[in-house]
């Protein structure tokens, strides 16, 4: 079952990244000279912060009272039984406030900004879930908020719009390039790099430059850390394999990262597949990209053979990005991590089996975990364990699932 | 002697400050840009930069993303590129190119073939936004072993510690982003250029080239009275969006737009001279 390979075999996972943020040949810091300045600042403030006990203190207080942590370990015993294979255990970062794991991140980093004395923050979102994530806790701590999202996702997306105007947020939508995600991240940098003195940028996800993904690594490994210790209480025994859907990928190592060091447990990031790989309208730069340079760090990527970052396509928009973070770039060349793909078809048929037989509507990112799941389970057997992140609730999505059926809401 | 810093030297023998403009291959189509090139040397430009386009230009404001997009949808490519710079030289041995580009299309084609190209196409030097010295140390490499200036920035923010990594670095000269924010920002305040310039000095004693916020003459001479070269762009980019559709104008125009600057910038009183 163990997916780990040999080259992964020897590796001290704790020592990534290094001090310059490089996983392996990825991650580091690909700016331009004008955002040097702010990365220290923020790399600085993150080193001073991380291990100090009042923010730790603050950060697990917040957690607990403000997001409701911990999430629940839950068995999905009616999807199990007709799957008919290993167990299914549901991490519920869908029952998070804002209705997903964004929120772990967005708090954190928020503390941060507040004690660096900064009074804006700036995000870019796709989905809208980290811009919501983003618009909640500047509303709590009373800071000016400016989320860049594209175009094209402000039209699909219009419900999570509104939530964030509702919060206070100012919401810029992004007409360049490809009007979507990559592109609101571009006018996010911009902006920084314009107002550096007074504003902090929350990245939602895992990549970007350093210490964006070791950063938001840490704030979203409470999801890895409490999934341990609830299985470990209500089965004694650890998973035989964790399954998370994968975009810029900060759910999945969440969950993945305090379970590296233990090599029996299988991990399995979820990318999309969109209308199929071979097609090329897709979003999985794991599994049919290559290593290049986007958005600070040097990850895998969708793009032509001249360097020109691609579009994407997935009828999820939180998983539409050509890139994804840096430590599943390394953790896919050494095997310690499998990367696998789901259709939009597949996502879809998830979303309504887990809905049917769990009474719960998964966001369509994570119906792409379900699915894999749904795959997976039937081939292993009945006393082994997966652990599936259900990384958001699918509420934001049935204007979606609603199209798709012919049906006008 | 490098085709920069004898430009350079030159133009400091005359008690002159050079030019630099910018503009982006293959905008608004790829025919126009090599009679582009001669067109602004001919009006008094001393080293061209040539944008290399780039799907996610994170540095630039929208009007050098627009064109950017201008070029990509005529499908400019590196190669392209390089074509212009060799066809570029065949009438024209003596005046110093720049490609300023990002780091992927050049990781796309590979570190030491897109040296050995560039070098063969007659490339003088190369700005890569997004490639900090920390991590361009094996295409600055590459660059140098062909003869190749690689030209790395300075921001205001930059920090005393980092300025000597990056001058340590860079060759051919220093570009200095004068402000804070993406190209074809609107304010420069030239008090604090002439002090960052003078930090510069004492680091380095490659010449230093000032950009960003620079867009009429007057803007032109007052960075020219500190620095010792003037870098123009979203200016003349501008005027690429405004005549796209009339070659004539566009070469007319920027002609003009150059003549211009030189004209300020040659005639300040020169520092310290």
């Amino acid at each position: 079952m163990s997916k780990a390979s040999d080259d992964a075999a020897g590796v001290d996972f704790s020592q990534y990244p290094d001090a310059r943020g490089h996983f392996g040949i990825y991650g580091g810091r690909f700016v331009a000279e004008t955002l040097s300045a702010a990365l220290d600042e923020l790399e600085a403030a993150y080193k001073r912060f991380r291990n100090d006990p009042d923010f730790i203190a603050e950060l697990d207080h917040d957690l607990q009272h403000y997001v409701g942590r911990p999430s629940p370990l839950y068995y999905a015993e009616r999807l199990t039984a007709a799957l008919g294979g290993a167990k299914i255990f549901l991490k519920r970062e869908d029952l998070n406030h804002t209705g997903a794991h964004k929120i772990n991140n967005t708090v954190g980093q928020a503390l941060l900004a507040k004690r660096m004395g900064k009074t804006r923050v700036i995000a870019e979102t796709g989905a809208g879930q980290h811009g919501v994530a983003t618009a909640t806790v500047a509303a709590r701590f009373g800071m000016k908020c400016v989320v860049y999202m594209g175009a094209e996702d402000v039209q699909r997306q219009s419900p999570n719009v509104f939530r964030m105007k509702l919060l206070g947020a100012e919401v810029v939508p992004v007409t360049a390039g490809t009007r979507t995600l990559k592109d609101a991240m571009n006018e996010a940098l911009r902006d920084w790099v314009t107002n550096v003195d007074d504003t902090f940028y929350i990245i939602g996800t895992v990549a970007g430059p350093h210490p964006y993904p070791l950063m938001v690594r840490d704030f979203q490994a409470v999801i890895g850390r409490e999934a341990k210790r609830q299985l470990l209480a209500a089965t004694g025994r650890l998973p035989d394999a964790l399954i998370a859907c994968v975009g810029g990928g900060s759910n999945a190592i969440g969950l993945f990262h305090p379970f590296l060091e233990d090599r029996q447990v299988a991990l399995y990031g979820v990318e999309a597949a969109g209308a199929g790989i071979e097609t090329g309208r897709h979003a999985a730069p794991l599994a049919a990209g290559k290593p290049g340079v986007l958005h600070g760090n040097r990850t895998y990527l969708m793009s032509d053979e001249d360097g020109q970052i691609l579009g994407t396509h997935s009828i999820s928009a939180g998983l539409d990005y050509p890139g994804v973070g840096p430590e599943h770039a390394l953790l896919k060349d050494l095997g310690r991590a499998t990367y696998v793909c789901i259709s939009d078809e597949e996502a879809l048929e998830a979303f309504e089996t887990l809905t049917r037989l769990e009474g719960i509507i998964p966001a369509l990112e994570s119906s792409h975990a379900v699915a894999y799941a749904m795959k997976l389970a039937p081939t292993m057997r009945k006393d082994q364990i997966i652990v599936v992140n259900l990384s958001g609730r699918g509420d934001k999505d049935i204007n979606t699932i609603a199209r798709m059926k012919g049906i006008d809401l | 002697m490098s085709r920069i810093a004898d430009t350079f030297a030159r133009r400091r023998a005359e008690g002159r400050k050079l030019l630099v403009s910018f503009f982006t291959a293959g905008d608004p189509n790829p025919d126009v840009t090599v009679p582009l090139m001669h067109e602004v040397v001919k009006a008094g430009v001393d080293i061209i930069e040539l944008g290399v386009p780039f799907s996610d230009p994170m540095a630039e404001g929208p009007v050098i993303q627009a064109a950017c997009e201008r070029a990509l949808r005529h499908k400019v490519n590196l190669p392209r590129v390089l074509d212009m710079v060799r066809a570029f030289r065949q009438q024209n041995r003596h005046t110093p190119v720049v490609l300023m580009g990002y780091a992927n299309p050049v990781e796309a084609m590979g570190y030491e073939r897109f040296a050995e190209a560039a070098a063969g196409a007659g490339v003088d030097g190369v700005i890569t936004v997004d490639l900090p010295p920390e991590e361009g140390e094996e295409l600055n490499r590459a660059l140098i072993g062909r003869g190749i200036d690689p030209i790395l920035l300075v921001a205001p923010t930059t920090k005393p510690e980092r300025l000597q990594r990056i001058c340590a670095a860079a060759r051919g000269f220093i570009y200095y982003v004068s402000l804070k924010g993406v190209t074809g920002a609107p304010t420069l305040d030239v008090g604090d250029v002439a002090a960052k310039v003078q930090e510069i000095r004492k680091s380095t004693d490659l010449p230093i080239g000032v950009g960003f916020g620079i867009r009429d003459a007057d803007s032109a001479a007052a960075v020219a009275r500190v620095a010792d070269a003037v870098v123009v762009g979203s200016a003349l980019v501008r005027l690429v969006e405004q005549h796209q559709d009339d070659t004539y104008k566009l070469r007319e125009a920027m002609a003009d737009l150059v003549a211009d600057l030189r004209r300020a910038i040659d005639t300040i009183e020169p520092v310290g001279a």
